[in-house]
């Protein structure tokens, strides 16, 4: 088992530096300057220099080639390793993702301020389209042809082809104007805010330090926060402004978790020890649930692994309808705006979170059915 | 639904029929007695015939206002005669838009652009993909290996986030949203493709026609690709229907199809901010999306159904979802 995820870890380390030169060279390739980005269209060629110098972005992207776009030669350095991608790569191996240029600040800071809007807003979706889509699944497959069947396939085909951040206006429209009971936009009210953990239990922290960072991280986990600090008043407000993002990202992976659900059950429950468990007695309800249910768990691990990248694309639409300051908005501006460190840090983190999630789907195989052995 | 498709006749009275049978004609069979898969084949075809005759069917230019030419105001809800709507009143049967044209027509136009996205996209994914996976089964080895490799970098984004940033690459623009949507979905047919391609390639009447001559283009192009279409005709299909939803997903946050080109994703982006006010602007072309979208999706699944041979007998197998 260790053996298997050492060696999984190993093979994945092409992919991921695959994904980090395409990370960085996606980030370079986007037209335009990061100078006249930041500095103005009208910014001089002295401004532009320093600008550049101050970032590193004078430097040649990889050695011998002093850009990308346009591709212009030259520029090759005695050390290669003082190149743009060498100099990246290093300081991501110290986990310094460098300095955000549009806000001056450290690129880790800024994860750990929006990251934990978009992990949240997913997670939940995903908590949703589990707990919801499973049970659909099993009644479906239990009163096969039933009309709660044919409603819950016709329902799953329709979620599935409903665009998100249609899906989420109407949401929005419907739940808000119409009927005015949750708000339309937002993570918390405005005015109301959710006291950092650290803060209520008085850790003195200072802000300088990679641990302040973590620590930020997960007190921007709203929920989380004010869940462990009893701040109910926040809870209950931001579960609010959650559920309708929540419920509009989960409508994709929810239909599909039903649907694979129910054919994967089906399957099972026309297998020989499922008829020779009925035959001896057992009660339908076990038949189904002990029986069945854990055995047609497989495939419906595997597609809510793959879920969770749709739901990351879908996070970018859902923060853009209602407003929320998370992943998928900043990577939006940072593109517009030429933020190369942000771009590289955030597209990196999800990647890298991507090709994990699918390690942990591989592994659970394992525990769900003991006959799979990991090679 | 869970009709039990018959056997495909292989047996006539008098013993073996003849006529061979055709994958083709069994597949239209199968597919016509799935009630989801005639839905969506009827969906489809209405949206064509839409697309085709849109000049006809949008009583306006989709592009041209109507200032000046009736009396109506920007963001106007619908108006329909038959509805109760008073009949001195210009008739908008989907509601005048913020730049006071005439919203239907412009869905009516829409369905053309979507349907274009889908095919357009699909296929140069579709013609990479399978070159890319046919030309990694075929050779194997190192090649096989690289190709394989950059497909999985490639997979390691979430689509969408994928496509966003080769369309910042690339300029902002209907052509290069398509190009970007193409380019993600390539490793999904690579894939298929190489699968194909190794279960086929060990196969005895592929060493037949080895045997006979055939050099390794011929096979592949006459032998294994032909018996690798069905897999990818599926894919294929559910395909154009993520790209659909992917495309207006990439016009509604500005990057594809740029005003007032009467694409539904952009012209959903364009006033989404009137959604409060003037609902309409925002239902119509998302309800047009996910039509589209959901066509696609129930034909996909029924030719899935339809191309397997092992669901023929049982009628209830997995995919009938």
């Amino acid at each position: 088992m260790i053996q298997y995820v050492i060696r999984r870890l190993l093979a994945s380390i092409p992919v991921l530096l695959g994904i980090l030169v395409v990370v960085f060279l996606l980030a370079r390739l986007i037209p335009g300057d990061a100078c006249k980005a930041m500095l103005g269209e009208k910014a001089t060629a002295e401004a532009c220099e320093r600008f550049n110098r101050a970032n590193g972005l004078d430097k040649p992207v990889i050695n011998c080639i002093a850009s990308v776009r346009p591709l212009r030669l030259g520029g090759c350095l005695v050390n290669p390793f003082e190149t743009q991608f060498f100099i990246y790569a290093g300081n991501l191996l110290q986990g310094d993702f460098g300095q955000s240029i549009r806000f001056s600040r450290p690129v880790t800071i800024i994860l750990a301020e929006r990251l934990p809007t978009t992990i949240e807003l997913s997670l939940a979706a995903l908590t949703i389209a589990i707990v919801v889509g499973i049970p659909l699944g099993v009644i479906s497959a239990v009163k096969h042809n039933s009309p709660a069947d044919v409603a819950t396939m016709i329902g799953a085909n329709i979620g599935v082809s409903m665009p998100v951040f249609w899906l989420g206006l109407m949401l929005a429209y419907l739940f808000s104007v119409v009927l005015g009971l949750l708000p339309p936009s937002g993570r918390i009210t405005a005015g109301m805010a959710s006291a950092p953990f650290y803060d209520v239990w008085g850790w003195a922290v200072d802000a300088a330090t990679p641990r302040y960072k973590v620590l930020e991280f997960f007190a921007n986990l709203y929920l989380l926060n004010s869940l462990v600090t009893g701040q109910w008043e926040v809870l209950r407000d931001v579960l609010r402004h959650l559920i309708l993002p929540a419920a509009a990202l989960a409508t994709i992976p929810l239909a599909i978790i039903a649907r694979m659900t129910r054919s994967s059950l089906l399957d099972v429950l026309g297998q020989d020890y499922v008829r020779a468990a009925k035959a001896k007695g057992v009660p339908r309800a076990a038949v189904v649930l002990k029986h069945a249910f854990r055995n047609a768990l497989l495939p419906v691990v595997t597609i809510i692994g793959l879920s969770l990248g749709s739901l990351l694309g879908g996070a970018v639409l859902t923060e853009t309808v209602f407003g929320l300051a998370g992943v998928g908005r900043i990577l939006f501006e940072a593109i517009t705006a030429r933020d190369y460190p942000i771009i590289q840090a955030f597209t990196l983190v999800i990647a890298v979170g991507y090709v994990g999630i699918n390690l942990l789907v591989d592994l659970s195989y394992t525990y769900l059915d003991p006959r799979i052995r990991l090679k | 639904m869970a009709t039990a498709a018959p056997a495909p006749r292989l047996l006539s009275a008098e013993g073996l029929s003849d006529r061979p049978v055709s994958l083709w004609r069994t597949t239209w069979r199968r597919l016509f007695q799935r009630r989801s898969a005639i839905v969506g084949l009827t969906i489809l075809i209405a949206l064509v015939l839409t697309a085709i005759f849109a000049p006809w069917i949008a009583p306006y230019d989709p592009t041209d206002d109507l200032i000046g030419d009736e009396p109506v105001e920007a963001r106007q809800p619908p108006c329909i005669h038959l509805l109760g709507c008073p009949a001195d009143q210009p008739q908008h049967l989907m509601g005048i838009d913020s730049n006071v044209r005439d919203l239907f027509s412009r869905v009516v136009y829409g369905t053309r652009y979507s349907l274009v996205i889908g095919f357009t996209a699909v296929g140069f994914a579709v013609v990479v993909g399978t070159l890319l996976g046919a030309l990694a089964g075929m050779l194997g080895g190192t090649i096989d290996n690289v190709i394989m490799r950059v497909m999985d970098v490639l997979l390691a984004f979430p689509a969408l986030l994928l496509a966003i940033a080769i369309v910042a690459v690339l300029g902002p623009g209907l052509t290069n949203a398509l190009l970007a949507i193409g380019i993600v979905s390539i490793p999904i047919y690579a894939r298929v493709m190489r699968a194909s391609v190794l279960s086929t390639r060990e196969m005895d009447f592929v060493s037949a026609s080895r045997a006979l001559g055939e050099g390794t283009l011929g096979i592949l192009f006459r032998v294994v690709l032909p018996n690798a279409m069905t897999p990818l005709i599926v894919v294929a299909t559910l395909g154009i229907a993520t790209a659909i939803l992917d495309a207006a997903a990439l016009s509604f946050l500005g990057l594809g199809a740029q005003p007032p080109t009467p694409e539904w994703g952009s012209m959903l982006g364009k006033d989404r901010n009137q959604v409060f006010t003037a609902p309409h602007l925002v239902f119509f072309p998302g309800l047009a999306i996910m039509l589209t979208v959901l066509s696609f999706n129930l034909l996909g699944d029924g030719l899935r159904d339809a191309l397997d041979p092992r669901l023929g007998r049982k009628g209830t197998k997995l995919g009938e979802a």
